[in-house]
């Protein structure tokens, strides 16, 4: 397992995260990146890894998950973002030069990459 | 694929999408030996024997979406391409195990590549599960159980922000530790 002070470290945050955790829940982004064969031989990975980055460096807290295959091959690398009381939207052909772009525009700015879309629902709920 | 890490998140991908609830990633590297080995051990759906047996065919796969399934016959093609082979041995209602080896400095091996990456994907991915992963080389030794952390966090999730970012540094780190620059 990882050091001792590391694990003090997760200790400590656990109470930071806490506090915080109901205020996400409600208001929160949720990213979601394909994790099939296709989207791994596409560089699914490299885009989450920019995505992550993006979302670091701006202290965007948005919530990251993978999926498997949802069967778009030649779309890969996928991303799909769901925010509450907008649309969601899906993105095709992700690579991780997009990315920042992609922060940008949709979660800072509020404008949806017409270019990339490749798939839309409406609000939910 | 250009890295053995992204076989394995493939590998992963295969144990999550299977039901697995628990995933153990072992990699062993010995370089006296000339000696590498990676094992991925799920307690998933598992497969039938003869199922097992048939994997290696691409044109063997359950899925739906498309008629051939690539992740184990390139995956076993990459083993065998640096005088390795990959196994499979899998129980229906037990799990699966995958067993890769590679001769460590063959010309043709790719490097294990980023697998704080692959960790990460997997870690992150939206159904449930976790992994133990273990990794040593030489007698430098890291390891980390997403059980152990999930312990520690209580009702925090692993996809928390903060969770991720500590993932993310302790995963670099444990893995600088392990893996001299010179090896992979
Ligand atoms: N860990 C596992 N547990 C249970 N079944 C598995 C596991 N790994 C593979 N299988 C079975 O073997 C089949 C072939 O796997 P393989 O990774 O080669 O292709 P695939 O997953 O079907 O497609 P692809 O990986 O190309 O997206 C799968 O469809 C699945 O039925
Ligand atoms: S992995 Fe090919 S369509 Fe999803
Ligand atoms: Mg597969």
């Amino acid at each position: 397992m990882p050091k001792l002070k590391t694990l003090e470290d997760l200790k400590r945050l656990r109470e930071e995260a806490q506090q915080d955790i109901k205020v996400r829940l409600e208001t929160g982004t949720k990213i979601t990146v394909g994790m099939g064969t296709c989207g791994i031989a596409a560089g699914a990975r490299e885009t989450m890894h920019a995505i992550l980055k993006e979302l670091k460096k701006f202290e965007i807290e948005a919530h990251v998950t993978t999926v498997g295959c949802i069967g778009m091959c030649v779309k890969e690398p996928l991303v799909d973002i769901e925010q509450a009381g907008k649309p969601r939207i899906t993105y095709g052909n992700v690579t991780p030069d997009m990315v920042p772009t992609l922060i940008e525009e949709h979660l800072i700015k509020g404008n949806v990459v017409q270019e990339c879309v490749v798939g839309r629902l409406p609000t939910q709920g | 694929m250009r890295e053995l890490s992204l076989h394995i998140l493939d590998v992963l991908e295969n144990s999550i999408e299977a039901g697995a609830t628990r995933i153990e990633l072992l990699i062993e590297e010995d370089l006296e030996k000339d000696f590498l080995r990676i094992v991925i051990r799920d307690n998933g759906r598992g497969m039938s024997e003869e199922l097992a047996r048939q994997v290696l065919d691409p044109f063997v796969t359950t899925r739906t979406t498309r008629h051939v399934g690539l992740g184990l016959p390139l995956f076993a093609a990459a083993a065998e391409r640096c005088n390795g082979e990959l196994r499979i041995q899998s129980k229906p209602g037990v799990g699966t195990t995958v067993l890769a080896t590679f001769q460590h400095n063959h010309i043709d091996r790719a490097p294990l590549g980023d697998l704080a990456g692959t960790l990460m994907a997997a870690i992150l991915s939206e159904r449930e599960m976790d992994i133990h992963y273990k990794h040593t080389a030489d007698g430098r030794a890291f390891e980390l159980d997403t059980a152990e952390v999930r312990r520690v966090l209580g009702d925090v999730p692993l996809s928390h922000p903060k969770v991720r970012q500590w993932l993310e540094s302790t995963l670099a780190e444990g893995l600088a530790s392990v893996q001299s620059p010179d090896v992979t």
